[in-house]
């Protein structure tokens, strides 16, 4: 197989590559594989949530401390154009992560079927059986 | 206020060096969520587990079958049932996953800066010597471990580091800091061990298995500053990685090189010291005697061979051992629980080691006082988190003969 050129790093997705799942079969805990992908749905907005949290008690004491800002100053704000397009490429990447779960369901899909840990297991477990090379 | 339960460094005073990735004041957030979230899975959810399996799942089974489960498998399979359960292990699966996310989100927007700087420190350095004819053996590729995208080895792109940089920045979310801010305290364990149990020793040369990002022989180099320490992996992006942390953090005694456990580049008696650190478990039934085999000859007489691993399940009550097991299952360790039942003796034996050379002990990271400040209390390390512990046991054999 000839090696082909790989990209430079500014031409990869960063948002893509973030969310790449791990190669073989995903566990699922609960019956129905529905409640897996909500909980782990919610988990991401929970951390999200906790980043965004944390970011604001952050502003909020920088402001405080220098006596810039009062709440009133922050309701009458209004975005321009680039401040809309900043938060634009913000979301993206904030969904992709949240929804990170059904993305990676889809690369599943998408690539070759995949032997379940038991047998990968049962593979690696037999003397003989390794492909490695030294 | 009341205070955190349990005590949690911040992402913020992670160990840095040249290479480690930049994180913004909300992806240092997003870590600290994730310690965070890791400590009360342990520190709240776990517990339910044992909970469980006491008051309603044991109690089901022994009703059910007349006896109390006899093995890990056993209980594993009434545990599958339990809700709880099932709770835990889909957070603890999904944690993992998103401190993947979140470590790849930080270092792929950065990779051009940061290879950049591992570029200058490696390029034409005699000290990385990666080989071409090696490539990553099938058990480091059938599924990518502990569920780090790529795994190991994957290059997206020319003299890749990504899969070293997001190791690197996610262990000390994963471990809450336990392992101490350079993640090393395994290897801080061992030199703690050899100061005590083989005073006055100075191994001459030393040779580091499944390096990954040479967290773990760092910590030797810099105690045996007059050795020649030499750490191997088969995967390029940990190689030049860990090549331009440890040159960057003043660790210039290590050579990192390309290179496979089961076939050793070196004559026979070059080494004093051979290590590991949590690498057997990544390997595999027909890897490992080929691999101990070639330790065995390339240490010298008088030599020693250290490896720090999970415990053994023999012995072990049926839940612990199914409790250590879970990662076999959910968390891509394919070969964890093949490995945790091997006799280690006797791998010891057949690989050349006399009959009763081999030896066994317990080993736990040094707390890190820069992260925690407070003597006593309840650190990260004092947790039960069964694999994700900074607690080892520790295996190995010493080679007869006096050293040269």
């Amino acid at each position: 197989m000839s090696k082909q050129q790989r990209p430079e790093p500014d031409q990869l997705d960063p948002v893509q590559m973030a969310n790449q799942r791990a190669k073989g079969r995903r566990p699922v805990f609960f019956d129905d594989p529905a409640v897996e992908r909500v909980l782990s749905i919610a988990m991401s907005i929970a951390g999200e949530l906790s980043v965004a949290r944390e970011r604001i008690d952050t502003l909020e004491r920088l402001l405080e401390q220098r006596g810039i800002l009062s709440a009133a100053d922050i309701e009458a704000y209004q975005p321009d154009a680039a401040v809309q397009e900043a938060r634009n490429v913000w979301g993206r990447d904030y969904i992709a992560r949240v929804l990170r779960i059904v993305d990676q369901d889809v690369q599943a899909m998408a690539g070759a079927p995949e032997p379940s840990l038991d047998e990968v297991a049962a593979e690696l477990g037999t003397p003989g059986s390794d492909h490695g090379t030294h | 206020m009341s205070k955190s339960a349990v005590p949690q460094p911040s992402w913020r005073q992670v160990g840095k060096h040249a290479v480690f990735p930049q994180a913004t004041h909300d992806e240092i957030a997003r870590f600290d969520f994730l310690t965070r979230l890791n400590l009360h899975l342990s520190q709240s959810v776990l517990p339910g587990v044992k909970l469980a399996y006491e008051s309603r799942v044991k109690p089901a089974f022994c009703a059910e079958h007349g006896r109390a489960p006899t093995d890990r498998h056993e209980v594993r399979k009434a545990m599958q049932k339990d809700l709880h359960y099932q709770f835990w292990s889909a957070l603890r699966r999904n944690t993992m996953e998103q401190r993947q996310q979140a470590g790849r989100s930080v270092v792929f927007r950065q990779l051009g800066a940061l290879r950049a700087i591992a570029d200058a420190i490696n390029e034409g350095a005699p000290t990385l010597k990666l080989d071409p004819s090696i490539s990553s053996p099938r058990y480091a590729t059938a599924v990518d471990i502990h569920c780090m995208p790529g795994c190991y080895h994957t290059e997206t792109v020319e003299r890749d580091i990504a899969a070293g940089a997001n190791y690197d920045a996610g262990l000390f979310v994963t471990t809450a800091g336990a392992l101490g801010s350079y993640s090393d305290g395994g290897g801080q364990a061992v030199v703690d061990w050899l100061s005590k149990n083989k005073p006055g020793w100075s191994p001459k040369r030393i040779l580091d298995i499944g390096c990954t990002i040479g967290h773990n022989i760092v910590p030797l180099a810099q105690a045996f500053p007059e050795a020649e320490v030499i750490a191997i992996d088969t995967a390029t992006p940990m190689l030049r990685y860990a090549h331009a942390r440890a040159r960057s953090l003043g660790v210039n005694n290590i050579e990192f090189r390309q290179a496979n456990g089961e076939g050793l580049p070196w004559a026979d008696g070059e080494f004093d010291l051979v290590t590991t650190a949590m690498f057997w478990h990544e390997t595999s039934t027909a890897a490992m005697p080929r691999i101990m085999k070639e330790v065995h000859r390339v240490l010298s007489p008088g030599g020693l061979t250290l490896h720090l691993e999970q415990p053994q399940y023999q012995g072990m009550e049926p839940f612990e051992a199914f409790m250590r097991d879970w990662d076999t299952y959910n968390n891509n360790e394919p070969f964890w629980t093949r490995m945790h039942e091997a006799d280690l003796d006797s791998l010891i034996t057949k690989s050349g080691f006399p009959a009763g050379s081999y030896f066994e002990t317990t080993m736990q990271a040094k707390v890190d006082r820069t992260l925690f400040p407070a003597a006593g209390g309840t650190e990260g390390g004092k947790l039960e988190d069964y694999g994700r512990s900074p607690r080892w046991t520790a295996f190995g054999a010493a080679k007869p003969g006096v050293a040269a």
